[in-house]
């Protein structure tokens, strides 16, 4: 129980996947402008990342690896990836219109991203257990959100500063998301993997 | 028409430059660029990829189905990447392993999807050749930049070999994420800052 604990504090803040191994950052820079967006935004990614991560881990350990198809793992998990989301968008649609409405925009962004594939690279390099994966998905997503929400957070007070005109909109996100990294480096070495 | 064939190529380099204009494929241009031989390595692979799949899909246009598009793209740039993985895990196994993970995410940068989408889905071979090669430029010559500025700054280095001597005091900072977030960030804002003083000069002219 530790161990996942452990793993999971890891994955969700002293690695955390925006700020130290850039992952996701053109979702990070594109939906932080807005609070409520970028919390919907957290919630389906980690959503996505958790479900897509025990695919692909059963994929890889059953087919992949007894096959000794390995090298074939960035196609495979590519495509199961976006066609996992494919149908998921498909079922959500069907079986709860009310929450299609509110996240259902933000699945197909969520197809071809790196948060989405790097998970599962990630636990099929590191050879995880199937309870290891889910539980490093569900702190990476953890992570993301947080990242998202604290950034969207501080962008929306943002818009009342005096910002150097070259400066506005990207320049200055990515300084702040700079001043959160420095911050998140405090976090370092608390845990080693 | 070789004036716009010229326009098609050069506009990655600047006006539309991937990194730092477009603002797509942030991801590698902040993880692999704390040195110059990753980030030239990784900018070139993106050159290589982005330029076939282009030169692919213009050749296949006029057979996908538009409502499967997507995924024959996706298809076709996992192929390319793997192709590229494997021969780079062949020839230069050191950098192979210095880029790890993001060689494989080169699959999803959203420049090449957006460049396949937007450009070579529409247009003949060899401007959709040039458009990629193009955006390529763009973005290994971004990479570049902030690689080489990195490394200097926050080693003393260049390629690994030393340029300000043994007693120099490296800010740490610049190999950290922080530091690289902090940099392009005014980067993106130099880039602005010249975009806009052309527009007003174009203004001006035209006044």
């Amino acid at each position: 129980m530790e161990a996942y604990l452990t793993l999971f504090v890891s994955a969700a803040i002293v690695n955390n996947f925006v700020l130290t191994r850039f992952l996701g950052l053109c979702i990070f820079f594109g939906v932080s402008k807005k609070l409520d967006a970028s919390a919907g935004m957290g919630v389906a990614v980690t959503a996505v990342i958790t479900l897509s991560s025990m695919l692909a881990w059963a994929v890889y350990n059953f087919i992949l690896v007894p096959f000794e198809l390995v090298f074939l793992k960035t196609i495979v998990f590519v495509i199961l990836i976006a066609s996992f989301v494919q149908l998921l968008e498909i079922v959500i649609k069907k079986m709860a219109p009310a929450l299609y409405g509110m996240w259902g925009i933000y699945l197909l962004l969520i197809a071809t991203n790196c948060v989405v594939l790097g998970v599962p690279l990630i636990n099929a390099e590191s050879e995880f257990t199937f309870m290891y994966s889910v539980v490093n998905a569900l702190g990476s997503g953890t992570g993301f959100a947080l990242a998202l929400v604290i950034m969207a957070s501080l962008r929306e007070k943002l818009d009342y500063a005096d910002v150097p005109k070259s400066l506005r909109g990207l320049g200055v996100a990515f300084i702040l998301a700079g001043m959160l990294a420095l911050s998140f480096l405090g976090f370092s070495g608390m845990i080693s993997m | 028409m070789k004036n716009s064939l010229w326009k098609v190529f050069s506009k990655g380099i600047i006006e539309e430059n991937p990194i730092l204009v477009l603002a797509l494929s942030l991801c590698p241009a902040l993880a692999v660029t704390s040195g110059v031989d990753t980030g030239l390595t990784m900018g070139l692979t993106v050159m290589f990829v982005i330029t076939a799949n282009n030169v692919v899909v213009s050749l296949i246009r006029h057979l996908v189905n538009p409502k499967v598009r997507v995924a024959v793209y996706v298809t076709s740039i996992a192929t390319i990447v793997t192709l590229a993985e494997l021969t780079l895990e062949a020839f230069a196994p050191m950098l192979y392993k210095a880029l790890g993970i993001y060689l494989a995410l080169v699959v999803v940068f959203a420049i090449i999807l957006a460049r396949a989408e937007v450009f070579a889905s529409k247009n003949k071979l060899f401007p959709s050749f040039l458009d990629g090669l193009g955006m390529g430029v763009g973005f290994t010559l971004a990479m570049v930049a902030i690689s080489v500025i990195r490394e200097i700054l926050g080693n003393g280095t260049i390629l690994g070999f030393q340029i300000f001597g043994e007693g120099y005091n490296a800010p740490l900072i610049m190999i950290l994420p922080a530091g690289a977030f902090v940099l392009i960030g005014y980067m993106v804002g130099a880039v602005n800052l010249h975009l806009q003083r052309k527009e007003r000069k174009m203004k001006e002219r035209d006044a």
